[in-house]
């Protein structure tokens, strides 16, 4: 305790979640304790429930239909437009960054990866098709393409590394017009807050990105074995808790990707996109 | 004056059935140590053979089979030996077509004329396609050096016994990796006859390998620990089971399962031809697709006038032996199947819709079913929501073009879909917002080894067909 | 612009079956009638016109088949070095096709220019078979309206019973739906008692819709058949241009109540293109237009092969073209 008061006491943010572009609390009314490396209180976190977890969902489905119908084009911009919100507010992910944990130089070179990430993916948007579909040469008169279309409604356990981490596993997904529901890493969930606020001044519709913060193990089972999500992101998923989640992820035969957390600086490639596309076949005659 | 066609069967002197058949294992028939079962004629349910039954025992030395073709030959040898091999099966599937044909039809129920004009040019299509691959799957887009995934299970149905073994097949060996097949239960014989064409091919003994069996043998194969990768296609009940004994193995997968899709006719269609694809669409193959268009989905303003057409065409399909030349449509496959149809056509009647066939005579013994077509459906009905798989159909209206994707996508499945109109615009406004794998306009049920095949949601995921057929047999 | 033109009333306007002279101001409707028909995808045509093709047609239905077929031949000739004794020699083909087989039946009808009627009219006194007779400056059409109704008249005149006019190709591809309308009209009108076929030539009209719109045109003005080809352009028959016309025919006398004929001309050479258009007739308009009254086959080469296809079934022995007059 200081002897003498503060020449200004700092406003400090409150840490909600992100759902249908607004920031409620957990309906739960729950939060738990963020500390920084060295163990102390940095923020309360909103512990989302079952009932949060249904609550995005139905806001990642209500948006994805306008999602996916966005041109490539837009969505490119849109991701776009989200580095430079994040560049934007660079120091401000270097100092959370830093609370929890990192380096000065770590920090500004995440900071740096992840905007870089998003202008990677953001690039994305209209080449996938050209990258991913066909026109196929079928034998007889018939034209016949295959386009790579979003496979829905993703929820993603997202990994540790608390900015590139889930940069690197959220704009894969929504780039090519998947909308998502992404749990944040549990012990260091306050990037995926202030991204947020980013996503939510970016022009990105909101429902596209839902945030949830809590505990993965609570969370992440409502969102596997629930019937309007149509595939799984494991990456963030504890090992031993991945062959119950797969489980419960086949009751509606979702897509499941359990990709490798490590290495978010080396070229990501194209599977965390790819992973998330449905390939769609189309026949029509040819003739007069 | 009435025009009778005589009846004009396809000679089966051309194919050899065996009184008893064993397991295809290391290039050799083996027995196998389960009880043996009989495969039937679905058509007049005689006995064409006793088939031996895999247990665990046998389904293991077919993948240790597997597993050291993979390792000594299969896997190191250049794709370019493996395509000559691929191709080789492909000319001597065509070389025997017409005995593939008619052993087909037998051990199925399915018409000659399909099995002879669609089945089988497929299968020598599906080998030549992939034959081509081989040697170029550094070409394919997954990388420089793409490798195999190894020892491959796949299961696969009794609707297109020969076609689905090529769907599998072709694709898992130009990538390098060797297979252990299972084929259905009441159709497991082409299968075996291909396994003859593997040595007439001489194919290295252990890259295919042929287990017989029901469900155990099925199970047993998918949940062996020497496997890598397993394919399947058959009910989305089954794949659910696949997928939840794979969770957490790591091990690939890859499932082709159930559908119920929307044949969607606009007031503008060719109807002509609209009526010919509703016809295609639900009685190929005695409505014994996954992909059937098996929900009529017909604009209300001319729902009348496509429901009389279509009744007229149905009045002049051809129920009875498969053989025969003329016939449109063959025995339901099995007395399980059949069963099945009578209870969901029976339910539908229950919940209120109205069946309607043509006159047809049913011959007494095998399993038959005329086909059918439901009005006064509604969406919430049993027959407009699960998968007969029968030749039945279940017809629905609608009024905008919002309303008819609306209905279309509303269904677990999103296996494929039609579109009839003759406006360009409309079509592909269509086909955007359809959730499905496969969008028919105004055609049905086409396959192309060239062209990639596979389901939305609950009809699976992955893609047989194409360059994207590749990517369920490499390790990318 | 307001041709006026004269009407056949349907199912759709009016009482089914009249052939009325209600007039109506009519080329824009006629035009809008026509382009509101179903279109007609060629492909899936194809598609099912081929699928027909393979229909497997054997032993007793094979034989039914071919008597059938030798019964619905307009036996054809339409060469410019046509002659009175190159039509004798047709006709007595016509009504005793295998001399050496009284049980063949003889053929529907022959077919002749206009101005060697007479000398066909003359040779087939007494067997029962009709002389038809193209028409209309046949086959290009391109002559004055007046010249083919000359023509039409003076082939009656003769004797014709059945005359067979071509449309003005031209007329109908620049959308001048209504002349060629009135020129059926005024044809049919000509023709008096005798039949009138109506050729579409549908090789020059190209696709399939214009196959099905000219097929509606000619039977709203008062076709009695309607026929594919004059046999001098290629493609002439085929079986997707057949179906078409008869889902038109089908379609037609579901609207209107009264029955077209249809008939096939030219490139149908083997017993088993003949077989393929009657499976055609079968499973498409139906068994109501298996007779010769309702379908012929343009044909001169047929025949014969026809006839050496029914030796071989009564026989069992393959027989050759030298058991087979060339007439």
């Amino acid at each position: 305790m200081s002897d003498r008061m503060p020449e200004r006491l700092a406003v400090r943010k409150t840490y909600k979640l992100f759902i249908g572009g607004a920031f409620p609390r957990s309906e739960s009314g729950r939060s738990y304790v963020v500390t920084d490396a060295k163990g102390r209180f940095t923020a309360n976190a909103s512990q989302a429930s079952r009932k949060d977890a249904r609550d995005a969902v139905a806001a990642t489905r209500k948006a994805f239909p306008g999602w996916s119908g966005r041109t490539p084009y837009n969505r490119g911009q849109i991701l776009y437009r989200i580095a430079e919100m994040l560049e934007g507010r660079r120091d401000q992910f270097v100092g959370e960054l830093r609370r929890a944990g990192a380096s000065k130089g770590d920090a500004a070179d995440e900071v740096d990866a992840a905007v870089d990430r998003w202008v990677w993916y953001a690039g994305w948007a209209d080449k996938l098709a050209a990258v991913t579909g066909a026109a196929n040469p079928v034998s007889g008169p018939y034209f016949n393409f295959s386009a790579p279309e979003p496979t829905g409604v993703v929820a993603v356990l997202a990994p540790d590394s608390p900015l590139l981490g889930l940069v690197s596993v959220v704009a894969p997904v929504i780039v090519s017009g998947n909308t998502c529901v992404v749990v944040a890493s549990e012990p260091a969930p306050l990037p995926s807050i202030t991204l947020a606020e980013v996503l939510a001044t970016s022009d990105l519709p909101g429902g596209v990105v839902n945030v949830l913060t809590g505990r993965r193990a609570e969370i992440a089972p409502w969102l596997a074995s629930h019937m309007d999500v149509n595939a799984l992101d494991l990456t963030g998923a504890a090992a031993e808790d991945v062959r119950a989640l797969e489980s419960d992820a086949a009751g509606n035969l979702k897509r499941v990707f359990r990709g490798a957390e490590t290495g978010w600086t080396a070229d990501p490639g194209t599977a965390r996109m790819t992973a998330f596309l449905e390939t769609k076949t189309v026949w029509h005659p040819m003739g007069v | 004056m009435v025009f009778e066609y005589a009846p004009a069967p396809e000679s089966s002197a051309v194919v050899d059935i065996r009184a008893s058949y064993g397991l295809f294992i290391d290039g050799e028939f083996v027995d196998g140590h389960g009880e043996p079962f009989k495969s039937i004629n679905p058509a007049d349910e005689s006995v064409l053979a006793d088939v031996a039954r895999a247990d665990e025992s046998d389904v293991d030395r077919a993948v240790k089979a597997a597993r050291t073709a993979y390792d000594t030959v299969w896997g190191p040898m250049p794709g370019r030996e493996r395509a000559k091999y691929l191709y080789r099966i492909a000319r001597l599937v065509q070389e025997r077509s017409r005995e593939l044909a008619v052993l087909e039809s037998i051990d199925n129920g399915k018409p000659i004329r399909e099995s002879r004009d669609v089945d089988v040019p497929l299968v020598a299509a599906w080998f030549f396609y992939y034959a081509g691959w081989a040697d170029k799957l550094a070409h394919a887009g997954f990388g420089p050096d793409p490798r195999p995934v190894g020892v491959a299970g796949q299961v696969i149905p009794w609707n297109f016994p020969l076609l689905m073994l090529a769907w599998k097949i072709a694709p898992a060996l130009a990538c390098g990796n060797t297979v252990v097949l299972k084929p259905a239960e009441t159709t497991p014989l082409t299968a075996l006859l291909f396994a003859d064409i593997c040595r007439q091919a001489d194919l290295p003994p252990g890259v295919v390998n042929i287990v017989t069996g029901a469900g155990d043998t099925g199970r047993a194969l998918v949940a062996h620990d020497g496997i890598d990768k397993v394919a399947f296609t058959g009910s989305t009940e089954v794949g659910r089971e696949i997928a939840r004994v794979l969770a957490g193995t790591g091990r690939r997968l890859t499932l082709e399962l159930g559908g119920k899709a929307a044949n969607i006719v606009y007031e503008d269609a060719a109807l002509d031809q609209a009526v010919e694809g509703i016809v295609n669409g639900i009685f190929f193959n005695q409505g014994h697709v996954c992909c059937a268009g098996s929900r009529l989905l017909v604009q209300e303003s001319v729902a009348e006038e496509v429901l009389e057409r279509l009744k007229a065409r149905m009045a002049t399909l051809r129920v009875g032996d498969p053989l025969d030349k003329n016939t449109d449509i063959g025995a339901i496959n099995s007395a399980e199947q059949l069963a099945k149809i009578r209870e969901l056509s029976a339910a539908g009647e229950a919940e209120g819709a109205t069946a309607w066939s043509p006159p047809c005579e049913l011959p007494a013994r095998g399993f038959w079913f005329a086909p059918t077509v439901f009005t006064d459906v509604a969406q919430s009905h049993r027959i407009a929501r699960e998968e007969i798989f029968g030749p039945v159909l279940s017809v629905l209206t609608f009024r905008t073009p919002d309303e008819a994707v609306t209905k279309a996508n509303n269904t677990p499945y999103g296996l494929s879909a039609g579109i009839w109109t003759e406006k360009g615009a409309q079509i592909l406004w269509t086909a955007q917002r359809l959730r499905a794998g496969v969008v028919w306009a105004n055609t049905f049920n086409k396959f192309d080894p060239a062209a990639p095949f596979g389901g939305y949601k609950e009809s699976g995921f992955g893609r047989e067909g194409g360059r994207h057929g590749l990517e369920g047999y490499l390790s990318v | 612009m307001s041709t006026t033109i004269r009407f056949v009333r349907t199912a759709r306007f009016g009482d089914a079956g009249e052939v009325s002279t209600e007039t109506l101001n009519g080329a824009a409707e006629l035009r809008a009638f026509l382009r509101g028909l179903p279109g007609v995808d060629r492909v899936g045509a194809e598609e099912r016109a081929a699928r027909l093709a393979s229909r497997s047609i054997k032993t007793t239905a094979k034989a039914e088949a071919i008597d059938l077929a030798i019964s619905m031949v307009d036996l054809t000739t339409l060469e410019g070095a046509d002659t009175p004794g190159k039509v004798r020699a047709l006709c007595a083909k016509a009504a005793r096709p295998d001399p050496s087989d009284g049980t063949v039946p003889k053929v529907a009808a022959v077919c002749v220019y206009s101005d060697l009627v007479d000398v066909a009219v003359r040779a087939l006194a007494g067997t029962g078979i009709g002389v038809a007779s193209v028409a209309t400056s046949f086959p290009s059409g391109r002559a004055p309206l007046e010249a083919k109704l000359a023509d039409t008249r003076a082939a009656v005149a003769a004797g014709a019973a059945e005359i067979d006019m071509v449309i003005d190709r031209g007329a109908f591809l620049a959308g001048d739906l209504g002349k060629v309308f009135d020129e059926i009209t005024a044809v049919k009108e000509a023709c008096g008692t005798a039949h009138l076929k109506v050729i579409l030539e549908t090789g020059e009209l190209a696709t399939l819709d214009n196959v099905r719109r000219a097929s509606w045109l000619a039977m709203r003005a008062g076709a009695d058949f309607i026929k594919t080809s004059t046999g001098k352009v290629s493609p002439a028959a085929t079986l997707p241009v057949t179906l078409v016309m008869l889902e038109a025919v089908r379609d037609y006398r579901a609207a209107t109540g009264r029955q077209v004929g249809v008939k096939p001309a030219g490139g149908i050479r083997t017993t088993k293109d003949a077989v393929r258009y009657l499976v055609l007739v079968n499973e498409t308009a139906g068994p109501d237009w298996l007779t010769p009254e309702w379908f012929r086959l343009g044909a001169s080469s047929l025949l014969n092969d026809l006839l050496m296809q029914r030796r071989k079934l009564s026989t069992g022995v393959y027989s050759g073209p030298d058991y087979f007059t060339l007439d």
